[in-house]
């Protein structure tokens, strides 16, 4: 680029014609584009796009515990996994897991936004109680659950014991350790997503609600029918967001559950950290990498064509 | 079967008084306009006769019902702001199909009959599909319109609903707006700061500074017998000319130690403020040695034209209309002289003139 740049001079006329034009750029630009664009370019290489092309690269051979390719094996290793029923079944969890999680952060996002737009003093103390999770990081909030789900001495063991009901084991049965992830996940979510609606509800103008006060149009109504319209572009926005951030979630799952018992926690990023550094087969874990990051492209390509569109209005 | 407000006040702190003691009664049927200046309260008069803000002290009655403690909803009436309040996600139809929707109580076939009704009266019916975004100013100022025309309340409150258009727009909105109140016989309470749209549109009109209701009246008696300096200043442009005055005898005032004029009423106290209109002032063109005012800048109106003067005492400006055929600029020196149709104001600015000397005069 540099090397274009210092070749391509041009007359000084001929550049301010050129430049009325629009796009062409002068040999001083691309020299200072190149400058700037240099530092994000190297790191990005390095770090993304590097490791995301090699990763593709070595999805499509076998490879020895070192992680050296061997044999080309072209989509052999894709084929494997789809047939698979321990990666199906990796799938499935996922999938369950991102649905949860997503449903239940905006559900409760929603409900604690809704209450806490209401002008009521001291309300925002609760805002800010709402949108403290934000801070925490995710290995606090692990041993933070961890500790919570204890059955011994946790908080919920407590709370069965005292109102004499049998304890649940939430981290040795499967049914339970799922739950336990996605409420810890939705718990960890729960700040962010709480704040961006708030917001939102907050700049639907008053007008709107007292036009509808008159009107006679109830609460409910108002919600259903005014609130979720104008918050919709926010509402699929952070929907995204979350889904996006679910299908990713690593470390709660490494910290609680390690995707046990019997996989049942086993989402697709932990399977391929497992299989990639636990059983050092890099060429099956690189194509289920790339198969999540095919998952993932979608979603956000999902958000973006809607968020151009505006969703409703 | 009217409107009637009792002792209404309305006050946020024990200090902070928005609105003090305002009475009035708003006759079914009427087109009753609340003016005043930025500041004054007429909003939130207006949002506590909708529901939206509480009231503080005093009653209001809705047909004989004591409303204070009613939400909007049961108050029978329907309100366009000044935003218009668009739902900008529902089209022109089912934005004028809100309200009859959320009550629930109306039938489909009637919600339909309603709203096309509603459209079709403010000319909007090839809209019907259209989202607010896609509609000029003075369109959503029709939906909004529409929207209060198919809800059928009997009272319709506006808060100044024609601020957001522009000058031309606004004076066809504004007849539109007086002929659909006379066409459903709505009673219409229309806030604006507006005094021309006051003017042009009210049966009544409620004069509302500082808090307070200065006066209320028709028009005619509110431009003609103004209860005090505030009502004669807000109304009529350019302003009244308000200049001191002194008693010369009974008959005869000497107005700004610049010129003497003959009253036809008593004169009542030895100092006080005399209002003149700007057409009720005479100029003449005369040399320096009499003139008391200079010309300071002239605006023609195409029928008339405005000047401003300066008066030779105190400092004091003064506007006049005068034919514009009459040859002023700037600099000249004038005489400026009064007819008898003058307004007398005392020392606290209450009017003190004699109304019979003015009607008759």
């Amino acid at each position: 680029m540099l090397k274009t740049s210092t070749t391509d001079v041009v007359p000084e006329k001929n550049v301010q014609a050129k430049q009325r034009h629009g796009f062409r750029l002068t040999a001083k630009d691309k020299y200072f584009a190149s400058i700037f664009l240099g530092p994000s370019i190297l790191i990005l290489g390095l770090f993304v796009f590097y490791p995301m092309f090699k990763t593709l690269y070595i999805s499509m051979f076998l490879t020895n515990t070192l992680g050296k390719t061997t044999v080309y094996v072209g989509f052999q290793n894709y084929a494997k996994l789809i047939t698979s029923p321990d990666f199906i079944s990796s799938m499935w969890v996922t999938f369950i897991y991102v649905l949860a999680v997503t449903v239940l952060t905006i559900a409760l996002g929603l409900l604690l936004a809704n209450l806490s737009s209401q002008k009521l003093p001291g309300i925002s103390i609760f805002r800010t109680l709402y949108s403290v999770t934000m801070g925490v990081s995710v290995a606090v909030a692990a041993i933070f659950w961890l500790f919570i789900f204890n059955p011994s001495t946790g908080f919920f063991a407590l709370l069965s014991n005292w109102l004499n009901l049998p304890v649940v084991n939430w981290l040795t049965s499967p049914t339970n350790a799922m739950w336990a992830v996605i409420i810890t996940t939705v718990w960890m979510h729960l700040g962010f997503t709480f704040l961006i609606l708030l917001g939102a509800i907050e700049s639907v103008p008053s007008t709107l609600y007292e036009a509808a006060d008159v009107e006679g149009a109830s609460p409910r109504y108002q919600f259903f029918h005014i609130t979720i319209p104008m918050i919709s572009p926010t509402l699929f926005f952070v929907s995204t967001i979350t889904i996006i951030d679910a299908f990713k979630s690593f470390g709660l799952i490494d910290l609680i559950t390690k995707g046990g018992p019997t996989n049942a926690t086993n989402m697709l990023v932990y399977r391929i950290y497992k299989d990639a550094f636990y059983s050092g087969n890099y060429a099956k874990s690189s194509a289920e990498a790339i198969i999540l990051t095919v998952i993932i492209a979608f979603f956000t390509l999902l958000q973006f064509k809607f968020l151009e569109k505006k969703v409703n209005y | 079967m009217s409107t009637i407000l009792t002792n209404v006040s309305k006050s946020y702190d024990s200090d902070k008084t928005v609105l003090n003691d305002v009475t009035a009664e708003i006759q079914t049927g009427e087109f009753f306009v609340i003016v005043g200046p930025s500041g004054c309260g007429k909003s939130t008069l207006l949002r506590m006769i909708a529901g939206l803000t509480s009231i503080s002290e005093g009653e209001i009655h809705i047909d004989g019902q004591l409303v204070n403690d009613l939400p909007p909803k049961d108050r029978n009436l329907t309100m366009v702001f000044q935003s218009y309040a668009l739902f900008p996600f529902l089209s022109v139809w089912d934005n004028v199909a809100f309200g009859l929707k959320a009550r629930k109580s109306t039938s489909q076939s009637e919600i339909e009959e309603r709203v096309n009704e509603a459209l079709k009266m403010v000319n909007l019916e090839e809209l019907k599909d259209r989202k607010p975004r896609e509609l000029s100013g003075g369109q959503r100022q029709r939906v909004a319109l529409a929207r209060a025309v198919a809800s059928d309340a009997k009272i319709c409150l506006m808060d100044e609903p024609l601020s957001n258009l522009d000058a031309q727009l606004r004076i066809k909105m504004r007849q539109e707006i007086y002929a659909l109140q006379r066409k459903l016989g709505l009673t219409l309470i229309y806030v604006t700061h507006d005094q021309v749209e006051a003017m042009t549109m009210a049966d009544h009109i409620m004069v509302l500074h500082d808090s307070q209701v200065q006066q209320i009246g028709t028009p005619t008696e509110i431009y003609k017998h103004p209860a005090n300096e505030f009502v004669a200043s807000f109304f009529g442009v350019p302003p009244i000319n308000l200049l001191p005055a002194t008693k010369i005898n009974d008959q005869t005032i000497k107005v700004n130690d610049d010129f003497e004029m003959s009253i036809n009423q008593q004169v009542p106290e030895s100092e006080f403020q005399v209002g003149i209109r700007p057409n009720e002032l005479m100029l003449e063109k005369v040399d320096e040695l009499t003139a008391n005012a200079t010309v300071k800048s002239v605006e023609f109106l195409g029928d008339e034209k405005i000047v401003y003067a300066k008066m030779a005492h105190n400092d004091l400006e003064i506007a006049a209309i005068v034919a514009s055929d009459a040859e002023f600029k700037a600099y000249d020196t004038i005489l400026v002289s009064a007819t008898e149709k003058v307004l007398l104001f005392n020392h606290e600015g209450v009017n003190i003139t004699q109304m019979e000397a003015v009607v008759n005069a």
